[in-house]
């Protein structure tokens, strides 16, 4: 093509169709948008409509059809179910528990990491390591080498210095899975943290140095107020991912009293053995409104941190 | 400044050195405890079954196990189904997740559309949407249109995982190619095709491979859709791995070579990727 053809094309688009020069610009972009609207949309939308109807699958017949509209019968329900309200607090103390010690231990390794010494580089590239891991590997080798009555290293530890084995996984269900969450996710927030450590003007750091500063004093009173919003960052995304967590439960306890969280009680619900697509359709609603409310502020922060960086 | 606090300067040069020491051994030792697991997997991978359900080493140390995952009996999934499986559907929803994300990224930081930045922040918030909202209609339709247990659910799932974020990274990236590149390039009339492959892809080329190793380390690692879609003949690498745990008879070292062969290749891209996956993980909004 030649450089007359695309001016031939751009005045026709100002002077002809006014939307074309416009759509021109759009067109790369529709493939994509197109997409994720049919993919991701579309489903929630048919499941905000199953929501209102008694739709199950008892006889696992492969052929669901609503059968009726319920209203809102299945949220109604929703209030006067025990075990969801118990799946709500899982949730809420698995999340906050893992966020929670994954961003302070990530803060300290990344405190440790953010000076010069032998083997930095290699010890950064180990500790992103559990991160790589698929998610049900991590949970398999806690759950067999390390947590096993059998034949977990933790036991046979405990036994050489003379206490008796401990029932990790089935007396700790919820301690057993925040360990393996916060082991996976402690290097992301690392990353986080020593991208925002890395950030900071180093004059700043050497003035108040010089004048005598202590190093707590240093970090409480400059760098964790620069660190403030790589913190909220990591806390956000590191939430968004662990709220939703699925495999480790999955793997180290199928969903037992104590450890199902929400999205596992509706999957328990539902495709997991209930089958009742309707009322879980329901609590699945519901989550999504708890989601939405937690990604309002985290799509702000996201937000105010490009402008900030002045890339948006 | 007080006589005491510059004697306490003078004397910190010294400590200074013990203590920057300290300090890197203690990140040493951190280190080697928290990755303790991955290398007591690795080191079990190679036991006999009998040390590694018992935790000793008395028959010594072999490859045996890797030779006992990778052989293959009937009626169990085998690794070289999964690993076709993983490679293809890895492979190509990645290939299209880039098809469809340099030109959308293109429009949305080199050549903005209107209102770009709301086109941006709404690809994002498909992130947060939580999997179990939308699993019952895709899987009722799944199933209407015999698609569970194929490659083909996994890949269209996949895309629409990976595509927000390979928006997002892409977007931060080509917001970097210098705009007088671009103007000449206009100035010059070379057409859009051309601009891409000879002024802009050079630039972005780094990170664009880190966007695919991004897209590939979650696809690898995926198992919720794998598993609800997937029982049949497309189970994928962490649905083998799985298949390793056994009710009957020792499993721990073929489950632990079982691990290691499952999470080696994801672990070496992502060793490769290191630098730039921050910006990946952080949506972008982190270099």
């Amino acid at each position: 093509m030649t450089a007359t053809a695309a001016d031939v094309a751009l005045t026709k688009g100002r002077t002809g169709d006014p939307f074309s020069s416009a759509w021109r610009r759009r067109l790369p972009l529709l493939p994509a948008l197109l997409f994720v609207i049919v993919i991701t949309q579309l489903p929630f939308i048919i499941s905000i409509y199953y929501s209102f109807t008694d739709l199950k699958d008892k006889t696992q017949s492969l052929i669901p059809e609503p059968t009726r509209f319920v209203g809102f019968e299945n949220y109604r329900q929703i209030f006067s179910d025990p075990f969801f309200r118990e799946a709500m607090w899982t949730s809420v103390k698995m999340t906050v528990l893992s966020v929670v010690l994954s961003l302070v231990l990530g803060t300290l390794f990344a405190l440790l990491l953010d000076r010069k010494f032998l083997g930095r580089g290699l010890i950064r590239t180990l500790l992103i390591t559990p991160f790589l891991l698929m998610p049900v590997v991590a949970a398999l080798i806690w759950k067999q080498q390390m947590f096993s009555s059998l034949f977990g290293i933790l036991n046979k530890g405990l036994n050489v210095l003379g206490f008796g084995s401990v029932a990790f996984i089935s007396d700790h269900p919820l301690a057993s899975i925040v360990t393996v969450l916060v082991w996976q996710w402690t290097p992301f927030m690392m990353l986080i943290v020593l991208a925002g450590l890395q950030s900071q003007p180093g004059e700043v750091i050497e003035a108040a140095n010089v004048d005598g500063a202590s190093s707590f004093g240093i970090f409480r009173q400059l760098t964790l107020p620069h660190l403030r919003r790589y913190l909220e960052l990591g806390a956000l995304l590191g939430s968004i991912y662990i709220v939703q967590a699925f495999d480790a439960i999955d793997v180290m306890t199928g969903g037992g009293p104590g450890s199902t969280n929400v999205p596992y009680y509706v999957y328990q619900e539902s495709i997991g053995g209930g089958f009742r697509y309707g009322s879980a359709s329901a609590y699945a609603i519901v989550v999504v409104i708890f989601s939405i409310l937690i990604a309002t502020f985290a799509l702000r922060l996201l937000s105010s941190l490009f402008k900030d960086e002045g890339r948006l | 400044m007080t006589e005491e606090h510059q004697r306490g300067s003078r004397l910190s040069v010294g400590d200074r050195r013990a203590v920057v020491i300290g300090l890197g051994a203690l990140a040493w030792l951190v280190a080697l405890l928290w990755v303790f697991p991955i290398g007591w997997t690795v080191f079990t991978s190679f036991k006999t079954e009998q040390d590694a359900s018992a935790q000793t080493l008395h028959h010594g140390l072999s490859f045996g196990r890797y030779g006992d995952v990778t052989e293959s009996t009937t009626g169990t999934l085998s690794l070289q189904t999964a690993f076709t499986n993983s490679v293809v559907v890895v492979l190509v929803s990645t290939f299209i997740v880039l098809l469809l994300a340099i030109p959308a990224a293109y429009a949305l930081s080199i050549r903005p559309i209107h209102k770009w930045r709301d086109v941006l922040f709404f690809f994002i918030s498909t992130k947060f949407l939580p999997i179990v909202a939308s699993i019952f209609p895709i899987y009722v339709y799944a199933q209407r249109w015999n698609l569970i247990g194929t490659r083909t659910s996994l890949i269209v799932l996949y895309i629409a995982i990976n595509l927000p974020l390979a928006i997002w990274m892409l977007h931060s990236f080509f917001k970097e190619v210098p705009r007088e590149l671009i103007e000449a390039a206009e100035l010059d009339g070379t057409n859009l095709l051309n601009q891409l492959r000879t002024v802009i892809l050079p630039i972005v080329a780094p990170g664009i491979a880190a966007t695919a190793l991004l897209c590939v380390i979650f696809a690898w690692n995926e198992y919720f859709y794998a598993l609800q879609l997937n029982f049949a003949n497309g189970s994928t690498m962490p649905q083998w791995v799985t298949s390793n745990v056994s009710t009957r008879g020792n499993f721990l070292a073929k489950l632990s070579a079982a691990a290691v062969l499952a999470c080696l290749p994801v672990v070496i891209a992502g060793w490769a990727a290191q630098k730039r996956m921050i910006r990946g993980l952080s949506m972008g909004a982190l270099k």
